[in-house]
């Protein structure tokens, strides 16, 4: 194992001293000076035309300070989408308005009709009791399909329809799909229904805008996963405001899972607000609030079809989603239903041909976006379903037939756009067999039958498309912002540094991974690296945290402003020590001219740095601080391979998780530890998807699980102690560090196999089932027994 | 929430007097109506606190009679050893938090439909002693959220009869984990009740048919082939009046083996 501190190493987190302790400093903990607070009126309607809204009594009560509706915002931005796609027959998508405050109409029930600043929250809260909306309500639409009606009610009346965009991938290998399923000796089809999640991270969104007047500059306080985004989007587009007048700072920020990617309306009201009023304006969301306003993630509803020939290779796969947008368009909803999921589409297999057609609708529900996986676990899931129903209607071992159609060589073209880099897809199911002791199987299942309880084992594999994202490639698909990711490196006089990182942490354990990262390099202890994010004013632009790319793109970045310090600091040796640079070599924090005993410490040159009475100052400027930017040549491909055993009382429909093992390759390992987190927390939210959470529309577009009474978490007890293991490592190639990510594999990986293992359990038990959709709780598994 | 005065009277009597104004609610362990207040659900002008009132508080048995007090937490029923099956019901409910605060004068208050207090007092035969009388608990539970208290009356204690056998077969609710169904069935002197809570639209019932086949054998195999009407059963995302009806068999089998 390797030594404390160094790369390798399962270091614990440093930062969970204070997070465990209650001493973590979050967006709430924040109150600025003579702040005020805002109260959302929201939409109670899914539907509505807008026909007026009287503030005049709420203006005249105690404490409100001023009550603001759509007009207000009359002269100011909407909040813009950052991914346009181009549909199947070249054009583009239909992108609605996003009022920052809903105008005209309401889309759905959270949308928000007025905001009212008050002294007090309570005040805010009784002055907006005392509005009166004039909502006309209108029919709404939920149903996706049905949204597609010709005569459906419009969510957006300036657009065609509700259809966002109808995209084919790749819509050239469409007729040769069509012929291979023609020719085809056995054709799979499996509906299936990715529904949709509330991300619920634990802390809910808070925002709080401040305005200095004699610098004219607006700061945003806000729980964001990426706030030069967040200042890029809401100045430029929204608000007017140039980045040097605007500062964006989201300190610690308990869990987003995606859902805090986006910059949302309440962020840019808050801004504005302090700007109107010259006072800070606090807003934190409720947690019921949060139900119908953080962006809410999945939610496709798929046809897939797969084509094998007489031997049981796959020829082709064809897929039909309807993908939910809800409302209006988040941030990068468009991206997630397409470019995250289709390119995906290959998995681990080398099928030839794929054909993918996503039909991206509006509804009068919350927003859509990225959840953790996004996209990738919709494409594995269906992938991994329809593969297990194959080998069934077939009769062999999915096992075996996963085995026979992998991709063996690498590097792979697949037919879907991307190139995997590295894998070895063999050696992560041979670890997995092992792991989940699948042989012992039939024994564990005999015993679970002398219970009384149905056994099941279900197996896939999964690959993800992480380290998101080569600028130029995701340029040209539609994105509107560059994907790279940039960090300085600052070394004081004594030696010690300050790394500044445009990823942000809220979770991952990137003040422990990332010294360990730069401690190494250097030779010296991690603890004397300190990580800043956060802050646009203390670090450089980035691109923030999501798509497990903080370590494969912002390491990659520290990894080179690293290199620079090191080449640098080598000429300060190379002077103090008088020798040639190129002699000199680092190691353990010591400089030495190569095959000597002449060496000078890292505190030595550091000091000499900015002390510089003798140094070079005719060929090298004072000071050693370092920045770089680093954009990926690819994307990173995690593979791997789940187990799940489930046991199901044949009485209740209940299902229990046994067994679940992961066997992953995340390339190189930074810190073991942190890296089984990652797992373990996303096989959980996995499992919280194949069993227990769901949000449930009624036709209305009520949301009838708004709170932790009907929609179910997972808890310590609906889960097992996993068997993780992430020894199989093929390294990333085109990344410095080898590394590819690991923060939402157990997400994507885990549902399919406990669906496979509830759908095997009951097969065994004789029941003619081929499919239950998720979530698989006791009374749908039930039903499904009832045949 | 709403702004609202706050009172800790220290007898019955203040409590009482401090009830008569009417808008002034009782507040036990708060996990029910604080959430309430905090959605302004509800909109009291005064909370008067009965934990403060030592009459109110504690446990004890006597001549076959487990008296407990309404102010008893459900962490204090579930260490009492007098009536196991009480017990494991009450260290059922809800979490550490949930029961170190809530208590059993608050739950039956509130008769919330999926909750297991119901079952435990209607299937024990208890009886319910407010400050005004005492209420037989076949007369006490009346509805969804409704019970045979006055406005202002305040539930003193419940006295259960201690039950030769007895058991509570509880099956969650995944997201909240009330009952889904809860069943809790006894056999005393006065024979053998079958009360279900979570199941109907109507409240906690008892199941008079599985009540008569128990009474002259009381074991999981007299339930054979009953079933329960799913006509009047909750429908909800959780699970359909089918499923409710089809676990009231399930659990009420399983309380009558776990109650030996
Ligand atoms: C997370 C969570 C999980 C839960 N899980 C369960 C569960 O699994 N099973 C279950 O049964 N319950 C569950 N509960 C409910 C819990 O048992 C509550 O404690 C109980 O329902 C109310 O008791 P309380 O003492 O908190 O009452 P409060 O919330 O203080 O009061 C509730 C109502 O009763 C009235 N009241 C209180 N005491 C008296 C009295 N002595 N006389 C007259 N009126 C009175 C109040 O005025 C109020 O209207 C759960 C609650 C939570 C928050």
């Amino acid at each position: 194992m390797p030594a404390d501190g160094s790369i390798g190493a399962p270091d614990k987190r440093r930062e969970d001293v204070r997070f465990l302790t209650g001493k973590g400093r979050y967006t709430d903990d924040i109150n600025v000076n003579g702040q005020l607070y805002v109260h959302f009126l929201r939409s109670p309607v899914a539907h509505g035309r807008l026909n007026g809204v009287d503030t005049e009594a709420a203006r005249a009560m105690p404490g409100v300070v001023r009550v603001f509706t759509g007009d207000d915002f009359a002269d100011v931005g909407g909040l813009p989408c950052g991914w346009q796609v181009t549909d199947r027959h070249g054009d583009p998508m239909q992108e609605p308005a996003h009022p920052v405050l809903a105008r005209g109409k309401v889309r759905h029930v959270g949308d928000p009709i007025a905001a009212v600043v008050a002294e007090t929250l309570n005040q805010a809260r009784d002055a907006a009791e005392t509005i009166e909306v004039d909502i006309e309500e209108l029919p709404a639409v939920i149903d996706m399909k049905a949204a597609l009606a010709d005569d459906a009610p419009k969510v957006h009346d300036d657009l065609k329809n509700n259809l966002c965009f109808d995209w084919g991938f790749v819509e050239e290998n469409k007729a040769a799909v069509e012929e291979a399923f023609q020719k085809a000796a056995h054709v799979t089809t499996l509906e299936l229904v990715n529904q949709r999640l509330v991300a619920n991270p634990m802390e809910p969104r808070v925002a709080i805008g401040d305005y200095a007047a004699h610098s004219d500059e607006s700061t945003l306080y806000t729980t964001s996963q990426n706030p030069h985004v967040i200042r890029l989007l809401m100045g430029a587009f929204v608000l007017g405001i140039p980045e040097h007048k605007l500062r964006v700072i989201s300190p610690d920020v308990g869990g987003g899972f995606g859902s805090k990617i986006f910059h949302y309306a309440e962020e840019a009201f808050c801004t504005f607000a302090a700007k109107q009023l010259r006072r800070p304006v606090k807003w934190t969301s409720s947690r019921s609030e949060a139900f119908i306003t953080d962006c809410h993630g999945r939610d496709h509803v798929t046809t897939i079809q797969l084509a094998l020939d007489a031997e049981n290779n796959f020829t082709a796969l064809r897929t039909d989603t309807h993908a939910n947008m809800g409302a209006y368009l988040s941030t990068f909803a468009p991206s997630v239903p397409t470019w995250l999921h289709g390119v995906l589409m290959a998995g681990n297999y080398k099928t030839p041909l794929i054909y993918v057609n996503v039909k991206a609708v509006f509804t009068n529900t919350v927003p859509v976006d990225a959840y953790r996986g996004a996209g990738r676990p919709e494409a594995t899931y269906q992938l991994e379903r329809v593969i297990d129903k194959a080998a069934r209607e077939l009769g062999v071992d999915p096992i075996a037939l996963r085995r026979q159609n992998f991709i063996t060589q690498f590097p792979y073209a697949t037919p879907v756009a991307v190139e995997y880099d590295t894998g070895d897809y063999v050696a992560t199911m041979d670890k997995l067999e092992e792991i989940a002791d699948l042989s012992g199987f039939e024994k564990r299942l005999a015993e679970s039958k002398a219970r009384g309880k149905l056994r099941g084992l279900g197996v896939n594999c999964y690959i993800e498309a992480c380290g998101i994202a080569p600028s130029n490639l995701v340029g040209q698909l539609g994105a509107r912002a560059g994907l790279y990711e940039s960090a300085t490196v600052r070394v004081n006089a004594t030696g010690g540094l300050v790394v500044m990182t445009g990823s942000h942490s809220h979770g991952q354990g990137h003040e422990t991974a990332f010294p360990q990262v730069v401690a190494g390099m250097i030779g010296i202890d991690p603890s004397m690296v300190e990580i800043v994010h956060g802050d646009t004013a203390n670090t450089p632009m980035g691109m923030g945290t999501y798509g497990s790319r903080s370590l494969a793109v912002g390491g990659s970045a520290m990894v080179r402003a690293t290199e620079k310090i090191i080449a640098k600091a080598k000429k300060i040796a190379a002077h103090l020590l008088e020798a040639s640079d190129g002699d000199i070599e680092l190691k353990d924090g010591q400089f030495t001219v190569a095959g000597t005993d002449k060496s000078v410490a890292w505190g030595d040159v550091t000091l000499a740095a900015y002390v510089p009475h003798n140094y070079p100052l005719e060929d090298l400027e004072p000071g050693l601080e370092e920045t770089a930017f680093y954009d990926p040549a690819n994307f990173t491909y995690p593979a791997g391979a789940y187990a799940c055993e489930v046991e199901v009382d044949p009485e209740t429909g209940k299902v229990t998780i046994e067994r679940f093992s992961a066997a992953d390759d995340f390339g190189n390992i930074i810190n073991p530890m942190i890296v089984d987190g990652q797992v373990h927390g996303g096989i959980g939210q996995g499992i919280g998807q194949a069993l227990l959470e769901g949000a449930v529309y009624d036709e209305n577009g009520q949301l009838l699980n708004g709170s932790y009474m009907d929609y179910t978490m997972p808890r310590a007890d609906d889960v097992p102690f996993y068997a993780v293991d992430h020894s199989c490592q093929t390294p990333c190639t085109h990344n410095p560090l080898g590394v590819k990510g690991c923060g939402e594999a157990g997400a994507i990986g885990s549902p399919p196999s406990v669906v496979n293992a509830v759908v095997d359990a009951l097969v065994r038990a004789g029941h003619d089932i081929t499919h239950i959709d998720m979530p698989l709780t006791p009374s749908r598994v039930w039903s499904a027994m009832q045949g | 929430m709403y702004a609202f005065e706050f009172e800790r009277p220290r007898t019955l009597d203040e409590a009482v007097a401090a009830l008569a104004d009417d808008d002034a609610q009782a507040l036990a362990g708060g996990q029910t109506l604080i959430p309430t207040l905090r959605q302004r659900l509800a909109m009291p002008g005064k909370l008067v606190s009965l934990t403060a009132i030592d009459a109110l508080r504690g446990l004890s048995a006597s001549g076959g009679v487990l008296t407990i007090g309404a102010a008893t937490t459900h962490a204090e029923v579930a260490q009492q050893t007098d009536y196991p099956a009480l017990a494991k019901l009450a260290g059922g409910i809800g979490d550490p938090h949930v029961r170190n605060r809530g208590t059993i004068g608050g739950s039956i208050a509130n008769n919330d439909p999926s909750a297991c207090y119901p079952a435990g007092v209607l299937g024990s035969g208890a009886t319910v002693v407010t400050n005004r009388r005492e209420i037989a608990a076949d007369d006490y539970f009346t509805g969804l959220f409704e019970t045979a208290l006055d406005e202002g009356e305040i539930i003193t204690a419940v006295n259960f009869p201690i039950p030769d056998k007895a058991a509570y077969a509880k099956f969650d609710q995944p997201a909240s984990r009330f009952a889904l169904v809860g069943v809790f069935v006894s056999k005393g002197k006065d024979g053998v009740r079958v009360a279900v809570t979570g199941a109907s639209e109507g409240g906690v019932f008892r199941w008079a048919e599985a009540e008569a086949a128990l009474a002259s054998d009381f074991s999981a195999g007299a339930l054979e082939g009953l079933s329960v009407d799913p006509e009047g059963m909750i429908g909800d995302i959780h699970g359909g009046p089918d499923y409710r009806a089809h676990l009231i068999g399930v659990m009420t089998r399983r309380a009558v083996a776990a109650a030996g």
